[in-house]
């Protein structure tokens, strides 16, 4: 564990850098930054959501895993079609443990891979039969379905197949809505393309179907938007949302249903988690519906606080009477998970790689638990991602935007935090060089980690794995030396 | 030519989005704010200028509007 200051992090990157080509030095030096909290505008110091260089490894997902995987693979009663080859449907169908009630297979389907599958004649002589066919079936084997949304993978675009027609006219003779989704997987940089087309489409085919419907409505109503209920995140915050006497009538699309998305628009607040991946659905409802959003963050105690008193803000003192009696009542719990995990994880040093919310939002949770984040970035972010993560850093943090494999390693190998905190192909790396590691795309098989109930299964998680006992065992007797093998003599 | 939204932020001044592009950043100046005359030349935060042509009125925000590009950064 080392603190560097400005001076040791500014010659690190540079080192790290070295390795590099001169050209690929030139791009990939925008992208990795020293924090400086003075900073109002993160473009002055990194530069992101541009395309990564060819021949590294980079960590980025596709439009069609931002548009399938993200935003409508966990609405749970449509069917998403993976229109195209089998491969991209078969890794992306409930790999992120977006949790749901339901029945799969009946009523809901987010587990279960729907593929076109599409074969040589499909893209030689076209797709659109076979997607018309495979709705059909579709529509005969699973008759509860709420409706059904395409999305298109590469040669889908590549062959220039019609989905929106065929969408058209199947949703017609079913009655249902029936969603092209032109997210095919070269669009874009990142996923992050992908999680905009997803929610224009939305925009387009869902949410508008129920304006001018009826609608008992209280003044209290709000929507969970852009919480994907990993292992149950969503009802996690949703249950003290309720407590404080709001009334969640949709989340999205975590456990979300096409009822709630179409109901959204009755809303009298959005309460928006992913900024990135659904700020644009709420800045359309703000324009078009005059329906207020605004971000929060319910990780860690401190920053729940302070979230619940800025949407009680948005309404009467019966709200901000609610949220002061949650903040309360949770209070004591909170503190009892604190005093209980605190002096185990005090001053231990973090490393984040992640994406969507989670490089800026959980630094508060970390703090709560006494630990210190020394270096964090996205892997598709945008620039005002970034201009809210430098406020939240400390200064001389490390920031790297759609970082490297090897840039990874390198910084890890040298800062030397006591925790990393990114994907699955990074955890194996880290654990093989005696580093405790933490998947925190999807919380590691644990969750949920947000809210009161979240922070107690955080605290526990990152106690497990930094207090691991087989930390101390990565060296073999063999090659200790011989002092410690009289201990252990001594100790037999 | 593009489409573009303008936005109150919370701490009161306005906020620029361009969709296309994915582009989030604080409007500095405004060429008209008057109660007759409203748009004109935006300057952004990052050293952008966009143009939009004046409104008869200040409008009801957020809004939707095409903008020139006049001088962008990048």
């Amino acid at each position: 564990m080392t603190t560097l200051t400005r001076e040791e992090t500014e010659s690190l990157i540079q080192e790290v850098l070295e390795v590099y080509p001169e050209k690929a030095r030139k791009d990939r030096a925008k992208h990795l930054a020293v924090n400086d909290q003075s900073i109002e505008q993160s473009k002055k110091c990194i530069t992101s959501n541009r395309k990564s260089q060819p021949g590294v490894m980079t960590i980025r997902g596709c439009a069609y895993a931002g548009s399938r995987g993200v935003v409508w693979g966990p609405v749970k009663d449509m069917i998403h079609i993976s229109h195209g080859p089998v491969g991209c449907g078969q890794y992306s169908r409930g790999g992120r443990r977006n949790y749901y009630v339901g029945a799969t297979g009946v009523n809901t389907f987010s587990e279960i891979n729907f593929t076109s599958d599409f074969q040589e004649k499909d893209i030689v002589f076209g797709g659109d039969k076979k997607l018309a066919k495979l709705i059909q079936e579709i529509e005969q084997l699973f008759p509860l379905n709420k409706g059904i949304s395409v999305q298109s993978e590469c040669p889908i675009g590549l062959i220039g197949d019609d989905i929106e027609a065929v969408s058209k006219k199947a949703g017609k003779e079913l009655n249902k809505i029936v969603v092209p989704v032109r997210c095919e997987g070269f669009r874009g940089v990142s996923q992050s393309l992908g999680h905009h087309i997803a929610n224009d489409a939305i925009r387009d085919w869902v949410l508008s179907n129920r304006d001018g419907q009826e609608f008992e409505s209280t003044p209290y109503d709000v929507t969970i938007i852009g919480d994907y209920n990993i292992g149950g995140d969503a009802w996690a915050s949703r249950i003290f949302l309720e407590e404080m006497g709001l009334r969640v009538i949709a989340q999205w699309s975590g456990d979300g249903t096409v009822a709630e998305m179409e109901n959204t628009p009755k809303a009298k607040l959005n309460l928006l988690h992913c900024y990135r991946s659904m700020n644009y659905i709420s800045r359309h409802m703000e324009e078009k519906y005059g329906i207020p959003w605004m971000e929060y963050n319910f990780f860690g105690p401190t920053k729940i606080e302070e979230s619940l008193r800025r949407i009680a803000a948005f309404f009467d003192d019966s709200i901000k009477e609610g949220a002061e009696r949650v903040i309360a009542r949770y209070k004591p719990m909170m503190e009892a998970v604190i005093a209980k995990y605190k002096p185990r994880l005090q001053g231990k040093k973090v490393m984040l790689y992640v994406g969507g919310l989670r490089p800026r939002h959980v630094i508060g949770a970390y703090e709560d638990l006494g630990m210190e984040v020394v270096g964090t970035g996205y892997e598709f972010a945008h620039n005002d991602d970034y201009d809210r993560t430098i406020k939240e850093m400390g200064n001389a943090t490390l920031l790297y935007d759609d970082v490297t494999g090897f840039e990874l390693e390198e910084f890890v190998k040298r800062v030397k935090p006591d925790l990393v905190g990114s994907g699955i192909k990074e955890k194996y790396i880290f654990q093989k060089m005696g580093i405790p590691f933490r998947q925190m795309h999807s919380w590691d098989y644990s969750g949920p980690y947000h809210g009161y109930d979240g922070f107690a299964i955080f605290a526990r998680d990152m106690d497990m794995t930094l207090n691991n006992p087989c930390w101390g065992q990565q060296t073999p007797p063999w090659k200790k030396g011989a002092a410690a093998g009289d201990e252990v003599k001594a100790a037999a | 030519m593009a489409n573009i939204m303008i936005r109150k932020t919370a701490e009161g001044g306005l906020s620029f989005y361009l969709p296309k592009r994915d582009l989030e950043d604080g409007i500095v100046s405004i060429e008209f704010d008057q109660a007759d005359k409203w748009g004109g030349e935006l300057r952004l935060a990052n050293g952008g200028t966009y143009y939009v042509d004046p409104l008869d009125a200040p409008p009801k925000l957020p809004i939707s509007l095409r903008a020139k590009r006049v001088d962008a950064p990048e």
